[in-house]
């Protein structure tokens, strides 16, 4: 079961890829980040549990964090940006 | 109570592999920013915290296992809160959802 769930967070990743390639506004492709972020949590906890490493939960939790920061942060730079050229439009 | 723990632990792990995959296919065919949004963000929330506690069934209680429960009280937390972020970021910067775009489409035409 815990192959299966690899084989499908993998499956899901490579979805969340191509939208991340593809997406034509700037939002799409955060939103890919983010799920990528996350999937990426799940893919280091089952894969750490199925292969028997210690310690792998302080990286996935690590991980997480780092993803919700990283994903804020981006957000505040495109809202600034986004101000700022509507307050040039008008 | 093993085999009892293992097929809960199978069936959490799968009902969550499902909902990870529904997700990125979701992202991948729904139209607009806000739809793709409401896969990516519903699905995960729930996803994750099945997978986890499908590892937490399998495994001896242990601190590893406190750590999984932080790890999806967290994404629990952060996943909405980051999608809502998003959604305002996307609403401010100019994307309009599909129902209104299609409702205001003379509208603004005629504004313009």
């Amino acid at each position: 079961m815990l192959f299966a769930t690899l084989i499908a967070l993998l499956g899901a990743m490579l979805l969340i890829l191509a939208r991340a390639f593809a997406g034509p506004s700037v939002y799409d492709r955060v939103l890919a980040l983010n799920m990528f972020g996350t999937k990426t949590v799940l893919l280091i906890a089952v894969g750490g549990h199925a292969l028997g490493w210690t310690g792998y939960a302080d990286i996935a939790l690590l991980y997480a964090m780092l993803n919700f920061i990283g994903t804020i942060a981006v957000l505040r730079f495109f809202e600034a940006t986004a101000s700022d050229a509507r307050e040039e439009r008008t | 109570m093993s085999l009892l723990l293992d097929i809960l632990s199978g069936l959490a792990l799968l009902a969550g592999s499902l909902l990870c995959i529904t997700g990125g296919i979701g992202l991948w065919r729904l139209p607009g920013v806000f739809c793709r949004m409401h896969a990516a963000s519903l699905n995960d929330t729930l996803g994750t915290p099945l997978i986890l506690l499908g590892l937490m069934l399998q495994m001896e209680p242990s601190l590893t296992t406190l750590k999984l429960v932080c790890i999806a009280l967290f994404i629990m937390m952060t996943n909405p809160s980051a999608t809502h972020a998003l959604s305002r970021a996307a609403l401010h910067g100019g994307e309009r959802p599909l129902a209104d775009r299609a409702a205001g489409a003379e509208d603004e035409s005629s504004k313009r």
